[in-house]
């Protein structure tokens, strides 16, 4: 478990900051520019020092003021991977990566060098100049030189900011690789709310230097505070399932909500495996009694939970499927005309092409 | 060709910049880490300090030189009761008053280099587990490297034709401070001697502009380094 419990002054900003983290696991810092990202993971790796306060990773203590502890930067085996790469230009890629596999200090080696460049494919860039990298060979580098160091945790913060869209698609994958692959505690400082939900089985909400929550993305898939941030298009709900079963001839997966079950297809599953399941608002439909002769497959039956405002036109309905909870964009004119009321049983409709799933991870402590 | 006295005149000239540079190379690297890296109250005074010398007249150098490390001077008569070392009017006087006066060419050179370099680089060495020793040998002094030889390279060209605070604090001795500048000098003083200080001028530019290309290729090797 990684326990944090801070105050950070940095000139007129101060950023205050309490959650704690499973570990392993990919606990997302997640808040717009200026929320205190940068600020904090800082502080975790020992760069800046905290006014107050304590850090503990699992058991630990990096920093506790109050004991006088502060465990230099270079001891902490926090490792770094930055946005702006910090790839040292006088060496080359292979250099880059000894550089902290030769400092190691004695910690177990848990990451290889040969499964590293293989996992990361480095193996073309060793003998490459820094300089002639591309932004996503760039973090791919900083990424594998990180890990080398064998540390204890993992900080990534925006390591994707700035690669453009289409090389970001193709860094994140081996974001995946190696949260699967080893069981290294890392923490994921962004912006961006679908890298989140793709790596995340923890998110610490942060804006203007507090924490507003710490929890699963599911369960903050409906805070209205992360709403807010991600902007109401994206609102959703987050769903960790397993697999149950895989119709091999049209590669439609089954997975299981509360009593009831979803259908969809997902290239590659297998049953048992754990998928994250996302699903927009905006294509959710609600039904006050089961509808005969549509094409939508996907039914849920459920209990309106909240029926909140968001402005113009539109609500946001919440619907609990058991312990999972969908959300529907809705207008104001089909709540009165459906005369929906929080209370009410109400079936969830969904199409299959709406429901977005990639599978997540399988050492995953969040993922039942 | 050279004369003897004028080929003399040249390897004492090589001699006592090179032994001036020598002098300067950690110096110079020390302060000009402590002018960027290190936040204490006087920084501004000795930035000013180093820099002293090139705004002053060399003949001031000299005299202060004199005053302080001649023998009679503290540092000076310390050094002779000692060590028996003595600095004025010595080949060795002369690389001391050469390197007071082209330190803040090196010092300038080698924290224009030291600035160049992202301090974020740092941060990344110590979260890899370097030290402050490992780091800046590791990370910080190859950054520098093509820095600090632009700065000797560019103290040694200016040294070598160094004159006011040479003239003045170790004198125009042949042999032992005759350097290139001052046997010009010296050549202009006698009758007859148009022709030679016209050879010994040409080798001045010559050298001059050698170090210079020297230098400006080293600062484009910098640039390389850093990916500009």
């Amino acid at each position: 478990m990684l326990e944090v419990d801070l105050t950070v002054r940095a000139g007129a900003f101060t950023l205050r900051a309490e959650f704690t983290a499973p570990t392993p696991g990919v606990t997302a810092l997640f808040g717009r520019s200026g929320a205190g990202k940068s600020t904090l993971s800082n502080a975790l790796a020992g760069l800046i020092r905290p006014t107050s306060g304590h850090i503990r990773l699992d058991g630990q203590v990096l920093f506790d003021a109050a004991s006088g502890v502060d465990l230099a930067a270079e001891r902490r085996r926090v490792g770094c991977v930055f946005q702006d790469s910090r790839l040292f230009p006088h060496l080359d890629v292979g250099a880059n990566l000894d550089y902290g596999a030769r400092r190691t200090r004695g910690a177990t080696i848990y990451a290889e060098r040969a499964e590293v460049i293989a996992l990361l494919g480095l193996e073309p860039l060793l003998e490459r100049r820094v300089s002639r990298l591309s932004g996503g060979e760039r973090q791919r580098v900083a990424l594998g030189r990180a890990l080398l160091a064998q540390p204890a945790l993992l900080l990534l913060d925006e390591p994707l900011a700035s690669i453009d869209g289409a090389r970001r698609a193709e860094v994140l994958p081996f974001l995946e690789t190696l949260r699967d692959r080893f069981a290294i505690p890392m923490l994921y400082a962004s912006h961006q709310y679908d890298e989140v939900l793709r790596l995340a089985s923890h998110i610490v909400l942060l804006e203007d230097g507090r924490v507003l929550a710490s929890d699963t993305p599911s369960v903050l898939a409906a805070h209205p505070k992360l709403r807010a941030m991600v902007g109401i298009d994206a609102a959703g709900a987050v769903l960790d399932v397993l697999v149950r079963e895989i119709e091999p001839a049209t590669g439609l997966v089954t997975v299981a909500v509360g009593a009831g079950t979803l259908r969809f297809v997902l290239p590659g599953a297998v049953p048992g495996a754990q998928v994250r399941l996302y699903i927009p608002a905006r294509d959710v439909i609600i039904a006050t009694r089961p509808v005969a002769g549509l094409s939508v497959r996907n039914s849920l039956l459920g209990i309106l939970a909240s029926i909140s405002d968001e402005g113009a036109d539109a609500v946001l309905a919440t619907i609990a499927v058991d312990g999972a909870r969908l959300q529907s964009l809705i207008t104001r004119a089909a709540v009165a005309e459906l005369a929906l009321q929080p209370g009410m049983e109400v079936w969830a409709l969904v199409k299959a092409a709406s429901l977005r799933g990639h599978a997540f991870g399988g050492r995953n402590p969040a993922v039942p | 060709m050279l004369s003897s006295a004028e080929t003399e005149a040249l390897l004492l000239s090589l001699r006592i910049s090179l032994e001036s540079v020598a002098f300067n190379l950690p110096l110079a690297v020390l302060i000009a880490w402590l002018l960027v890296r290190a936040r204490f109250a006087g920084r501004t005074l000795l930035d000013a300090f180093v820099h002293l010398p090139l705004v002053l007249p060399p003949v001031v150098v000299g005299y202060l030189l004199l005053l302080l490390a001649g023998s009679h001077g503290p540092l000076g008569a310390w050094l002779l009761a000692h060590f028996g070392v003595r600095l004025a009017f010595t080949s060795t006087g002369a690389a001391l008053a050469t390197a007071v006066m082209s330190l803040p060419l090196m010092v300038r050179a080698i924290r224009l280099s030291l600035e160049l370099i992202p301090a974020g680089l740092e941060d990344a060495a110590r979260s890899l587990g370097a030290g402050p020793c490992d780091r800046f040998v590791s990370v910080t002094l190859p950054l520098m490297a093509p820095g600090i030889l632009a700065g000797a390279v560019t103290a040694f060209a200016a040294g070598l034709g160094e004159f006011g605070a040479v003239i003045t604090f170790a004198s125009n001795i042949p042999g032992e401070t005759r350097t290139l500048p001052l046997a010009l000098y010296t050549a202009l003083e006698s009758p007859n001697g148009d022709a030679p200080a016209a050879r010994l001028a040409a080798l001045s530019i010559g050298l001059g502009l050698a170090g210079l290309v020297l230098a400006e290729f080293a600062a484009r090797r910098l640039r390389a380094r850093l990916g500009q």
